[in-house]
């Protein structure tokens, strides 16, 4: 301490240490106090580390489908995944992209991984369903009687939405607004036949639901009186609730539903038996309509898709809404309920509130029957916390043996150097921890295998700036310079040495990080991470530390366990003139 | 270790050296042999390929009693295909069978552990698709042609094409000793290793760019000093960071051969063993091209070049003159060149050797 007013003060920030230590050091405070606030203490595991099922998934170009798999059909299938996994009460299940064809699904620990897979291999289930009545989605209070609900008629549905609780507020006549309807919309409006079994359906749909009839007639039929108690109880808020829905529903009978209409409100559904499936639809999409200037779903049927289409919007469009409604229904959720005015059959149209993506979402699970692309079972890893934990345990004693071959290395080369050296190893290991531990929660980071392997390769990166600037520390020293212009003057070079050099390995890092899946990944984000803690380190601590410790006499004489021993060095003796001379004139901006 | 520090020094000083850019011919022979070495390895043997890339399942015991011959046995007989089985360090199993499928992977999972006596569910079960490991590859490959696109480009800009064109020749290079030294030993291949091999590339450049970056230094104002042609300044560069060189190699392969002869000890075969197996031969060989291969092949580059073509004439003229003249010459020529070297430069001299020698003789200077 003694030492800092000899010799000159190099200008700017260099001559700044304390303020860039100060930094860091609010750094590591910040991310280590993050870390105790998000009440996260150690990263998130990776399911290799953890134990759990990861399941990867490869999507396959169907033919004539050439180019199905693209971003958005690859977001869509992540989404009816994710429902479908976390369906079976699976809690931190994740659906993740990876790359460009893959969809990793990783179930922790402690679930059914068999039902998972299962649940992830088949195909969804897409029907399009009659709707019978729609509610708001709470569950109803018990006065209205089961007629009203079974109703057809506009004003009985008014009256059980005024019966809901207060958190099903979409109101019936908001949602078919809301919703897509058919173009015939324009269309003068049908003749308003409140009989639906007047529609002529050939079906045996329409009896085994009497209660759709209009007449106020209270259900006899047990079946029905139980859809309706079901309907009744229905909470679709209730993520639970919903969940258990798509189980056990058969095509063939009515059946009880949620949907979320355009206002992102949750509804309840009672809807009729499947009178058209997936399969049935040939091709849909979304597309800007150009002459109106919005966004429609054209869809085009199979032959036998036309026929059954026609015959549900011919019957429908005869109805009073909501009967006038047909639900698609994926996986048991309601995903669109648009109004049918006019008999239609090969192909239709399906207009509404529409953004870009809606329409392009909607199309595309109408055209691909449910997944919007189909997939391969890739891999299947099961694996135990045992041995997850063993590859842990071998991995970090690996990376301590590691450490400690370094810092015996360090030591015996750089001697006092190396105090540095391990200084700045250290803060670079708890900043890369602390953010590895914040990333968890915050981008879903988890430290895999590959990512611990990547972090004790990062070791390496990591003292090896160290070395560069050390050793153009020494050469300064050699040139002949004490050392505190030797730290300033060999700065600036082993800086750009240090950029250029972390610039590729982080271009090597990102290269691999953006091209590969899954496990790559993980190591490729830890080696990026590392490699840019490491300009970090070097800049705003081994750098200032550096300049401070040159102030030391242990250092700054050349002490031979300092590292720094001029003779041991090789400094050539005559010291050079232009030290001699310039030192004098900055000495008094000291005294 | 103080030798090693002396070394250092004395590198430095340009008092020893070796001659890397002028024995290029020896060292671009090794290499070419090494190459063709590997390609004619790849070519008989091939790769032997991971159960990742043929499709299979691996499954994993917890410590047992079993023996590998005894469960090499009754794996073959469960699955009808022969297995490969390790033991690992922990005392469990690894057993691998390829061409099972998913429902195959189930039976398979609970005979053994009928055949074994060890509880099902302490098998672990790693199924894999013949199309993972070669999406992985793919994705590899795809990878390096981007990232080799990338680095050129970057380096053709912070140096210039040469040291672009040498790199990425280096890189190459590095890949194929790798990939020869798998096809040669019959290391098994997997994605742990692709994921080493694609490591080695921001590895091995790092090594090649810090070379590149001293030499770059080492070129500035040579066409105004005649003293050195530029194959001689490359060998300087070399050997001046050669001591840095040798501490950022074995700091880099410690961490890895710790992972790889102690976690990999412990463990056995498993993804650690792979990438660290990888990522040693790749640094060693990293680490070598970018001493023996990048460099020179800079200096070969950069000597067809006009300007470096008649630095080169200058300078062996003046030698030839010097030799005439005698040592006084001599003396007036090390003048001469201090003055054309600007002090800029000379800060920048770690590697330029002319001034260290001339100080270093007190006549020269005062």
């Amino acid at each position: 301490m003694a030492a800092p007013n000899r010799g000159r003060r190099p200008a700017g920030a260099q001559g700044k240490p304390g303020r860039a230590l100060a930094l860091i050091l609010i750094a590591m405070v910040a991310l280590t106090g993050g870390m105790f606030w998000a009440g996260q203490l150690t990263p998130r595991l990776g399911i290799d580390l953890a134990g759990g099922t990861t399941i990867t998934l490869e999507a396959k170009n169907q033919p004539g489908q050439e180019n199905a798999v693209n971003e958005t059909n690859m977001n869509t299938a992540v989404g009816i995944i994710e429902r479908r996994v976390n369906g079976l009460g699976v809690s931190e299940a994740e659906v993740q992209t990876q790359g460009n064809s893959h969809i990793i699904v990783n179930i922790p620990k402690g679930t059914n991984s068999e039902q998972a897979r299962e649940q992830v291999g088949t195909t969804a289930q897409l029907f399009f369903r009659p709707v019978l009545t729609v509610a708001a989605g709470g569950p109803a209070a018990p006065e209205p009687s089961p007629s009203a609900s079974t109703s057809g008629a506009p004003k009985d549905d008014k009256d059980k939405e005024t019966a809901t609780p207060p958190s099903g507020t979409p109101s019936p006549s908001a949602t078919t607004q809301g919703r897509a309807v058919t173009e015939g919309l324009k269309a003068p409006a049908a003749s308003p036949s409140p009989s639906a079994s007047t529609s002529g359906s050939p079906k045996a749909s329409e009896s085994p639901a009497p209660g759709e009839s209009p007449a106020p007639t209270p259900s006899a039929d047990p079946a029905t009186a139980a859809l309706e108690k079901q309907f009744t109880a229905l909470d679709c808020t209730d993520d639970k609730a919903r969940g258990k829905l798509g189980d056990n529903v058969k095509p063939t009978e009515p059946s009880v539903a949620c949907g979320k209409n355009s206002a992102g409100q949750w509804e309840k559904y009672i809807l009729g038996p499947a009178e058209v499936n997936g399969k049935d639809v040939d091709d849909a999409k979304g597309q800007l309509d150009q002459q109106r200037g919005m966004w429609i779903v054209t869809m085009d049927f199979t032959e036998a898709g036309a026929k059954k289409f026609q015959k549900i919007t011919s019957r429908l469009s005869q109805q009073q809404p909501p009967m006038n409604q047909f639900a698609i229904v994926l996986d048991g959720e309601v995903v669109s309920a648009p109004q049918v005015n006019q008999t239609l059959s090969a192909s239709a149209e399906i207009t509404g509130s529409f953004d870009q993506e809606s329409a392009q979402n909607l199309g595309n699970i109408l055209s691909y029957g449910a997944l919007p692309l189909s997939f391969e079972e890739d891999s299947v890893t099961t694996v135990t916390a045992a041995l997850g934990g063993e590859q842990l345990k071998a991995g970090l004693i690996a990376g301590a043996i590691g450490l400690a071959l370094v810092v015996i290395y360090l030591v015996v080369y750089y001697r006092g150097l190396s105090l540095i050296a391990l200084l700045s190893l250290g803060v670079s290991a708890i900043l890369t921890y602390t953010i590895m531990t914040l990333l968890g929660p915050a981008i879903g980071f988890a430290l895999n295998l590959p990512a611990v392997c990547g972090a004790i390769v990062a070791i390496g990166i990591t003292a090896d700036s160290f070395i560069v600037y050390f050793e153009r520390i020494r050469d300064e020293i050699r040139e002949g310079r004490t050392l505190r212009p030797a730290v300033e003057r060999a700065w600036p070079r082993a800086r750009r040495t240090v950029l250029v050099s972390d610039f590729v390995s982080f271009l090597a890092a990102a290269v691999l990080f953006v091209v590969t899946v899954g496990k790559v990944q993980g190591f490729a984000f830890t080696l990026g991470l590392t490699t840019l803690l490491d300009v970090v380190v070097v800049f705003f601590f081994t750098k200032p530390v550096m300049t401070l410790l040159a102030r030391r006499k242990f250092f700054a004489s050349g002490h031979p366990w300092s590292g720094l021993d001029p003779k041991r060095l090789g400094a050539k003796p005559p010291l050079r003139r232009s030290r001699r001379t310039t030192a004098p004139t900055t000495d008094p901006k000291e005294a | 270790m103080s030798r090693l520090g002396n070394l250092g020094a004395r590198l430095y000083q340009g008092e020893v050296g070796y001659d890397f850019v002028g024995k290029r011919k020896v060292w671009y022979g090794v290499s070419i042999l090494i190459t063709i070495t590997a390609i004619v390895a790849l070519a008989v043997q091939g790769l032997n390929m991971g159960i990742e890339f043929k499709g299979g399942a691996v499954f994993t015991t917890p410590k047992s009693e079993v023996g590998v011959t005894r469960a090499t046995e009754v794996a073959e007989e469960i699955s009808d295909h022969i297995p490969i089985v390790q033991e690992l360090g922990t005392g469990g199993l690894r057993i691998q069978i390829s061409g099972v499928d998913t429902a195959e992977a189930d039976r398979v999972q609970a005979e053994l552990a009928k055949a074994l006596n060890i509880e099902a569910d302490k098998i672990n079960a790693d199924l894999v698709g013949p199309s993972w490991g070669e999406q992985i590859a793919n994705k590899a490959w795809t990878g390096l042609g981007v990232f080799m696109l990338l680095v050129v480009v970057y380096l053709a800009i912070a140096f210039e094409w040469r040291m672009a064109v040498a790199a990425l020749v280096a890189l190459i290079h590095d890949i194929t000793i790798t990939v020869g030294i798998y096809s040669l030993v019959g290391f098994e291949v997997t994605v742990g290793t692709v994921i080493g091999l694609l490591t080695i590339l921001g590895y091995s450049l790092y090594d090649t760019v810090v070379v590149f970056d001293s030499l770059k230094e080492g070129q500035k104002d040579i066409t105004k000093q005649t003293r050195f042609t530029y194959s001689e300044i490359a060998n300087r560069s070399i050997n001046s960071t050669l001591v840095r060189s040798i501490n950022t190699t074995v700091v880099a392969l410690l961490p890895v051969a710790g992972l790889l002869f102690i976690g990999g000890g412990f463990l056995g075969a498993g993804m650690l063993n792979d990438i660290s197996l990888s990522l040693f031969v790749g640094l060693a060989a990293g680490a070598y091209s970018s001493i023996f291969i990048a460099t020179p092949l800079v200096a070969d580059l950069k000597e067809r070049d006009p300007q470096m073509k008649a630095l080169k004439k200058r300078v062996l003229a003046k030698r030839a003159a010097a030799e005439a003249r005698g040592e006084a010459g001599e003396d007036q020529q090390d003048e001469a060149s201090d003055a054309a070297v600007p002090d800029g430069a000379a800060a920048a001299g770690a590697v330029v050797g002319p001034r260290g020698r001339g100080r270093g003789r007190p006549s020269g200077r005062r």
